[in-house]
């Protein structure tokens, strides 16, 4: 199958391992991967802070890039701007008066997945032939669990894994307290709700706290380094990439 | 509340019950310096929400149930004149008398003129959050007539001077012993050793009510539901306390918004499945009272509804907002959501707090520029959808959250000179949909590997209270997978 891969903003400028190792994994299950070199963002960040007129360029831009390449389905390691997509696109584009943008972006929406659903819905495979030797605890995170719906998805997914201990989250599919401009707006409440989360990550005695969303693991991993926690953040598409040949 | 010196107090209460004194965060980070009210709400909240979830787990349609609560709701609201005029002729011809209100000044000149009428001093009332929205109660003061809160809670937070700080359960953010202490100083002929014992506490306030129930000669009642074919009236309660106001009083007055109807009685069968489970978490609530107008020689002799528009026919004409008024107020979005959890709901200014208050205050008031703090509250969410989940008439809250952002922003479009988070969004815009423009910010962000404050200025100072910034990689990836030629 021939995938576009949508890197994510954040993915492509701070966290470029994730769509690396997304890539990694696909080819090592035999599948073509292009990166459509044009993208840039999917707009959640202005959606959900209110900017919706100046999410609308930014809408058309990704339509307009992904509509022009060349692709059967589209991956995103990113369960909150896959959801964006999905849920939003079309909204922003209607708002803006732009129906034949609505449209199209629907279009797009119903073949880009996130990476477990791609996974397991489209490409149909549980064991994925990884390999990571490590404790790990998995936050599912909230546009995964409550917009898409993955489910379980990834934690098959994780149990597949060779050599992979998983530790149970307590409250897990409570919000870690990102929300995107809500950590900068509301930071107190945000810092709050971080702080309740990384004490249960502690409890499981994890040295790793995967997600399938990097900016959640951006929020985590900077309340634990604050905190000098002896605990890691990898994405989801890091550890299903890792093998004993070539380990995360 | 446990206030010492030096630490900041608890939020402000503002001069109108649906409206705070001050914006959601500087509230929320008063409310988050009282480690007392934090273990009480996780304490509460966690049990109401396990409760919840067992209940509903074991009905089979509750799907099913919950299409249906939100299709009955978008065809009262879709026929609300016509269902309302049914209404006031069903309850008109059982001997009831219907007032129209405008808003809260209406609803509450009504109210009081109605006790007037009677001659007495003091009423007893059932919890009612449509009372508490329109101050019914600090107008009846004002005009020298005692309302009594009779539900267990709302007398707590009446005896303590403070506010309600839930939709089902306004003392959440006490404990049994503040509570002890509440009681010890306001109700008259508690022993001064009364103890924290919850079973104790009830008989002390059982005696109090009982004396007070013995001599009301009017009671006043909000509605959970009103169904326009028969003109009857709905208030669920846990208590019993409803059913003493109900009954017992010569005259009753019931004050209701105008978008609790039902069509027909039989559309109870789905909100009696809905509401208690979702509210409570219990299968049915132990009282439901119905009554229809009045009936000679049981009950009041005297009823009247008072219809209460305040800022709801607002929220009708708004295409996507008039969601918001499906609730029927069963406060399962505030025990679900991890901000309320957190802040309790005083924070929210508002006597709707939560997340259906941060959707319903701001579509009920209408937004008075960018410095009402009303405009705070469709911020005070991560969007994680926790509420939506659970609420039983499908409101899609993170949905409408975002449409009230848009509304706030589009509304601070004029400003001659843009605020802070205006410029930085349109100059994120510029650059997220460009590549060109986006690889050459990746490129200053290389920078950031140099430099890693501990601290950022506003309003990035937020992300740097509590969290490490992330070290910006050697190389992108776009730069990464070109130098690869594609990644190989």
């Amino acid at each position: 199958m021939r995938i576009a891969l949508i890197a994510t903003c954040l993915g492509d400028a701070l966290f470029p391992s994730v769509p690396r190792a997304t890539a990694r994994l696909l080819r090592r299950l035999g599948h073509e991967v292009v990166f459509p070199a044009g993208q840039t963002c999917c707009g959640q960040m202005h959606v959900n802070t209110g900017y919706l007129a100046e999410a609308l360029p930014v809408v058309r831009h990704h339509v307009e890039v992904f509509s022009a390449a060349d692709f059967d389905v589209a991956v995103v390691p990113s369960g909150s701007c896959t959801g964006s997509i999905r849920h939003q696109h079309a909204m922003v584009a209607r708002r803006g008066g732009d129906e034949p943008l609505a449209r199209r972006a629907t279009e797009l929406a119903g073949r880009t997945y996130e990476l477990s659903e791609l996974l397991a819905d489209v490409l149909g495979v549980t064991d994925v032939g990884a390999y990571y030797p490590h404790r790990v605890t998995y936050h599912p995170t909230c546009h995964s669990l409550r917009m898409l719906r993955v489910g379980d998805k990834p934690l098959e997914l994780l149990r597949a894994v060779e050599g992979i201990e998983l530790a149970e989250l307590p409250g897990a599919e409570e919000c870690c307290g990102f929300g995107g401009t809500f950590a900068l707006k509301n930071s107190a409440t945000s810092s709050a709700m971080l702080a309740d989360k990384t004490a249960r990550i502690l409890s499981t005695g994890a040295t790793v706290c995967s997600a399938g969303d990097a900016s959640c693991l951006m929020h985590i991993g900077g309340g634990l380094s604050r905190d000098h926690a002896p605990v890691k953040t990898v994405h989801l598409a890091e550890i299903l990439a890792s093998t004993r040949e070539d380990p995360a | 509340m446990s206030t010492f010196l030096g630490m900041p107090g608890p939020p402000l209460r503002g001069a109108e019950p649906l409206r705070g004194a001050e914006p959601f965060p500087a509230a929320a980070e008063k409310a988050l310096a009282d480690s007392q009210l934090r273990r009480n709400l996780a304490h509460a909240t966690s049990t109401i929400r396990a409760k919840r979830a067992a209940v509903v787990a074991e009905v089979g349609d509750w799907e099913d149930l919950r299409d249906a609560g939100a299709a009955i709701k978008a065809d009262v609201l879709t026929r609300l004149p016509e269902l309302l005029e049914q209404l006031e002729a069903a309850v008109t011809a059982r001997g009831g008398a219907v007032h129209w209100a405008r808003d809260a000044a209406e609803a509450n000149a009504i109210v009081t003129r109605l006790v007037r009428a009677t001659g007495e001093r003091e009423v007893v009332k059932v919890k009612s959050m449509v009372t508490q929205e329109i101050g019914l109660n600090e107008h009846l003061a004002s005009e020298g007539i005692a309302a009594v809160e009779t539900d267990l809670a709302e007398l707590i937070v009446q005896l303590g001077h403070d506010w309600p700080s839930h939709i089902l359960v306004p003392a959440i953010h006490l404990n049994r012993t503040e509570i002890r202490d509440i009681f010890r100083r306001e109700m008259p002929g508690v022993p001064a050793d009364l103890s924290d014992d919850p079973r104790i506490l009830a008989m002390a306030a059982r005696e109090h009510l009982r004396r007070k129930f013995l001599s009301a000669k009017v009671a006043i009642s909000g509605a959970n539901f009103a169904i326009a074919d028969t003109g009857t009236l709905a208030v669920v309660e846990s208590e019993g306390n409803g059913r003493m106001c109900l009954t017992l009083p010569d005259t009753l007055i019931t004050v209701m918004g105008i978008e609790k109807l039902l069509p027909t009685f039989a559309d109870l069968e789905v909100f009696l499945q809905l509401l208690p489970r979702s509210s409570t978490g219990e299968r049915m609530n132990p009282y439901t009272s119905l009554w229809t107008g009045v009936t000679p020689g049981d009950g009041p002799q005297e009823f009247h509804l008072v219809l209460l528009d305040n800022g709801r026919t607002r929220a009708l004409a708004d295409q996507v907002g008039r969601a918001a008024l499906h609730c029927i107020r069963c406060s399962a979005c505030l025990n679900v959501c991890p901000v309320y959890e957190r802040t309790g709901g005083h924070a929210y200014g508002s006597v709707y707090p939560g997340p259906i208050g941060a959707v319903l205050t701001p579509q009920l008031t209408g937004i008075d520029g960018p410095g009402d703090p009303n405009a705070s509250l469709p911020y005070a969410s991560t969007l994680c959808g926790a509420c939506y989940d659970v609420c039983p008439v499908k409101i899609d809250i993170p949905a409408l959250l975002v449409e009230l952002r848009a509304r706030v922003v589009d509304a601070e479009r004029g400003r001659k000179v843009p605020g802070g988070w205006a410029a930085a969004m349109k100059a994120a815009a510029w650059v997220m949909s460009d590549p060109r423009r986006f690889a050459a910010a990746e490129r200053a962000l290389g920078l950031g590997r140099l430099v890693r404050p501990r601290r950022l200025p506003p309003p990035f100072s937020g992300w740097t209270r509590s969290r490490d910034l992330p070290v910006p990689p050697r190389q992108s990836f776009r730069s990464w997978w070109h130098s690869q030629r594609g990644g190989r």
